[in-house]
């Protein structure tokens, strides 16, 4: 057999059920509800890590600016919610009733026209896709048919990332500013707020997760996969090889900037506000750690370290506030100098094998043991 | 005599081609011509611009001036993918291959079906892929290894490889820069055997030093010097063409 | 929306604009110089560098305190000392970087760049147990406050001129030194051929470590500089680091007359912009601009086409 033809290969099987695991049954079962909206929140970060791994860890296209589409798919969610919760009745006191609140401070007085689709879900769904889809192909297309890549890239998408930002903040009456859209309320008139609307919204989430993981799997696996892994080493052997190298540059920029906005929207649904400071330098520059952390070749990795850094940093900076950049600075530095692919090099490296050791003597000692271990989830190749 | 003489219509025309790099000109007023089934070898000493105009023909390097014609298309104004898929393979001087992708994978991504992205989104691993790419690997001895990692390739079989992978694209005009160059003594009886073997049926156009491997395989020899041809003809005539003795062979 | 002014006006506004734009210049001028030796020459993506400009500011704003407790009477002249100073320290900690972080990335830029982002989190926390959060500000000596009268409607402040100035110096001395001394041949020399150079005998680690040492030297300079016109914050490096790196990159990264001729066209249009609408609204259009002409032309203003 040249190639496993199943859609898990054996570790990968384990590192799903895994995951189904912690996140369906484990942590819906230990938590209490602030803390499962707070892993809501740290995996709306895994979507975007997902999404690098397949334009980064496979296409080594590194897009320092992420938090762009992730801010793009959360503030299309966030428009939409934000107009649900300024309805007449609810904004009677302003000036201009029935326009977000943050346009009456700004002394607008009519809803802008690039605001009246979101009245519509249908229409918010589809932008959240198709905005960030089509600027991240618009970006692409004119960097990477120039054969921009590499730092440049990295540079330019951190630069767009900082206009943004600077954009957002600066057109504060259609934007909200620096205090973004707070006070999202109901989605078509089911409150968001209450508890049990927050574990809904959980699991919503992670079938969403599970159904990118899926995607990008699907897509990993396919001849596109592997053209990616070429591109990454021999850019010139695949354009000899007769592909338009700038075309798979440009799927992959895209798919990651959809995985991106579909996380933005989730954060704006969970977590109910959305401001600038998910947009700019700093946070695109830490969804990358994420995917660094846990592997940039890993999709299920990815997962995991946008989990455990966001853990990590709640926890360090809840107790020790001065201790978090020095760790996470030094996070950057050890994974690129010590573990450049992360968590699930180290798991691959050091600890499957052992377990792979540990069940070859098993089942070299006696036929007995050998059974069980089956039963403990590891089927025999 | 001209009468009912029709000139064979050239496979590649090369017509006053010229690039200049900030100000000097790598190939100058370049014109030569393929013939179908023609194996032609470029000769000349370093900086000649052997590489150049190979880069110039597949699309590396654009031209500042002059035209490449393949099969009456005009390959300047095309890209690298687009000339590809008219049917030019190229083989770099260091090997390139896919060093993270398995023998098979590797020869895989060179078979012409699937080139576009959603067309790769699509490609399936069917049996005329399978076979097809066994096939190759068989001609390039590679046979047993197709689920090697190509870097565990040795350097001949990773040139080997990058010569398969060219195979499977099945160009009308393959393009081979030093094919030799940095390979073992019997590595280099088996890639002269090789390469006997796949340059019927096509053209090839080959830079190499190797003076024997020329004299071997070449139907016509260019020799270059400073970005224009120096002589042209048979091995035979060229060897004894004083201006090539000057510059090149002398030495 | 030019009816309220009368020509002279008008005039006066744009020369005034026209110089905070040269103090921009200048800003951009001292940091991107040592970007464009670092990246230009290097290739190495310093996410940091602003945080090394920023000891430099640290270190004048020190000096100058020192200066004010022990030495009052020479107060005047602590500039010229804390300038040496911020120089050296920032080139020793760059050296240090060098050989600690850098010289094991050099085949990986994209990884360099996130290991130096890390680096310039682990210094901005360090500022900040260090000297606190707060902003500081050096305190001028006398001759640098005040400004000078060019014509009845247009000033200039002199600490504004004497940067600028300082910055016209530097750039000379950096040209100098990359151009026409020896080192400046050997690191061109590793740069174009790095086997080649190591081959005739050139110590090729030792140059990537002067050379990184002295692009975080020159980025102390213009920390030190900086402190002439602005207050000094932990952050305050991050604030320009994407500027200056889209000022190389427009510049066409090797060539320093391109980060000059592109730091005085950015710097420029955002000032002037700023007069027509707000500031933020000056620097969304500038970035875009640049952004927008850097997609048409990658390889930036300056580049030469060379065979690859």
């Amino acid at each position: 057999m040249i190639i496993n033809s199943r859609f898990f290969n054996r570790s990968e099987l384990i590192g799903f059920v895994a995951l189904a695991l912690v996140l369906l049954v484990i942590l819906p079962l230990s938590l209490d509800v602030f803390r499962l909206n707070l892993v809501a929140k740290y995996l709306t970060y895994a979507f975007v890590a997902i999404g690098l791994v397949l334009c980064w860890g496979y296409g080594g296209i590194l897009s320092l600016g992420q938090g762009v589409f992730f801010g793009l798919g959360g503030y299309c969610m966030a428009m939409f919610l934000k107009l649900e919760a300024s309805s007449v009745e609810n904004t009677k006191i302003q000036s201009t009733p029935g326009i977000p609140d943050f346009m009456d401070w700004n002394q607008i007085t009519a809803l802008p026209l690039f605001w009246q689709p979101f009245h519509s879900l249908t229409f918010t769904v589809l932008a959240i896709i198709l905005v960030p889809g089509l600027f991240a192909l618009i970006i692409g297309t004119a960097m990477f048919k120039r054969r921009v890549g590499g730092t440049y890239f990295a540079i330019i998408t951190q630069a767009v990332a900082a206009i943004l930002t600077i954009l957002i903040v600066g057109q504060q009456g259609y934007t909200g500013g620096i205090n973004g859209m707070t006070d999202l309320r109901t989605l078509k008139g089911w409150d968001i707020r209450p508890d049990h609307a927050k574990i809904v919204l959980y699991f919503f989430e992670v079938f969403l997760l599970f159904g990118c993981i899926f995607i990008a799997q699907f897509i990993r696996l396919t001849k596109l996969g592997r053209i990616l892994v070429a591109m990454r080493e021999q850019e010139d052997r695949v354009r000899f090889s007769g592909y338009s190298v700038a075309n798979f540059k440009i799927f992959a920029f895209c798919m990651a900037a959809i995985f991106a906005a579909i996380g933005g929207a989730m954060f704006a649904l969970n977590v109910g506000f959305m401001s600038p400071s998910f947009v700019g330098i700093v946070p695109s520059i830490e969804m990358v750690i994420y995917t660094a952390v846990g592997g940039r070749m890993s999709i299920f990795g990815a997962v995991w370290g946008a989990l455990l850094v966001n853990f990590a940093k709640t926890g360090l900076s809840e107790s020790f506030p001065q201790l978090w950049l020095f760790g996470l600075g030094a996070l950057f530095i050890a994974v690129v100098l010590a573990f450049p692919n992360g968590l699930s090099g180290i798991w691959a490296d050091y600890v499957q094998p052992r377990i792979d050791r540990l069940l070859a003597s098993r089942k070299s000692k006696s036929g007995a043991w050998a059974d069980n271990s089956v039963a403990d989830g590891a089927p025999a190749e | 005599m001209l009468i009912g003489h029709q000139p064979k219509p050239f496979l590649l025309a090369v017509e006053a081609l010229t690039v200049s790099f900030d100000g000097f000109k790598a190939v100058n007023n370049l014109s030569f011509y393929v013939e179908e089934n023609e194996i032609r070898v470029i000769i000349g000493p370093n900086g000649a611009g052997k590489t150049t105009v190979l880069d110039l023909i597949c699309g590396k390097t654009k031209a500042t001036s002059g035209s490449i014609q393949f099969r009456g298309k005009e390959l300047t104004k095309l890209k690298e993918n687009q000339i590809v898929q008219t049917g030019v393979g190229r083989k770099f001087q260091t090997p390139s291959v896919f060093e993270d992708l398995t023998v098979f994978e590797n020869l895989e991504i060179s078979y012409p079906r699937g080139r576009t992205v959603f067309g790769s989104l699509a490609f399936q691993r069917d049996d005329a892929v399978k076979q097809r790419v066994e096939e190759v690997a068989e001609m390039i001895f590679l046979k047993d290894r197709l689920d090697t990692y190509a870097d565990q390739l040795s350097h001949g079989q990773k040139q080997w490889l990058e010569i398969g992978m060219l195979l499977i694209q099945d160009p009308e005009l393959l393009m081979l820069d030093e094919p030799v160059a940095g390979m073992s003594v019997s590595e280099r009886a088996k890639t002269a055997e090789l390469l006997n073997r796949i340059i019927k049926d096509r053209s090839v156009l080959v830079i190499e030093h190797d003076m024997k491997f020329v004299e071997d395989i070449a139907h016509k020899v260019t020799v270059l010097h400073q970005g224009q041809i120096l002589s042209e003809g048979t091995m035979e005539k060229v060897k004894n063409d004083p201006k090539v003795i000057e510059v090149y062979l002398g030495h | 929306m030019f009816g309220d002014y009368s020509i002279g006006d008008l005039g006066s506004i744009f020369v005034m604009q026209g110089f905070a734009g040269l103090i921009l210049f200048s800003v951009y001028v001292l940091m991107a110089l040592g970007l464009a030796i670092i990246f230009g020459q290097m290739g190495v993506i310093n996410m940091a560098h602003g945080e090394f400009m920023i000891l430099g500011a640290y270190v004048t704003w020190m000096t100058s305190n020192a200066f004010q407790h022990y030495l009052p009477s020479l107060f005047s002249g602590y500039f010229f000392l804390a300038m040496l100073l911020a120089f050296l320290v920032s080139g020793a900690l760059g050296m240090l970087v060098e050989w600690v972080l850098i010289r094991h990335l050099y085949k990986r830029p994209l990884d360099t760049l996130l290991a130096t982002w890390g680096l310039s989190l682990i210094l901005q926390q360090t500022y900040r147990s260090v000297f606190g959060a707060r902003e500081v500000g050096v305190e001028l000596p006398q001759w640098m406050l005040g400004s000078l009268k060019v014509t009845d409607s247009i000033e200039v402040p002199i600490n504004g001129v004497f940067v600028m100035g300082l910055t016209v110096l530097i750039t000379v001395v950096v040209s100098y030194v990359l151009y026409k001394s020896r080192w400046g041949r050997q690191v061109r020399a590793v740069v174009q051929n790095r086997i080649m150079a190591g081959a005739v005998g050139i110590n090729t680690e030792k140059v990537d470590r002067y050379t990184f040492g002295l692009g975080c030297g020159i980025a102390g300079v213009a920390g030190s500089a900086f402190t002439m016109i602005g207050s000094t914050g932990p952050t305050s490096g991050q604030l320009y680091i994407v500027d200056t790196f889209l000022v190389v990159v427009f510049g066409g990264a090797a060539s320093l007359l391109g980060t000059i001729a592109s730091a005085f066209s950015i710097s420029q249009t955002q000032s002037t912009l700023e007069f027509f609408t707000s500031g933020s609204m000056a620097k969304v259009l500038t970035l875009l601009a640049v952004v927008g002409i850097l997609m048409l032309r990658p390889q930036g203003l300056f580049a030469l086409k060379v065979r690859k």
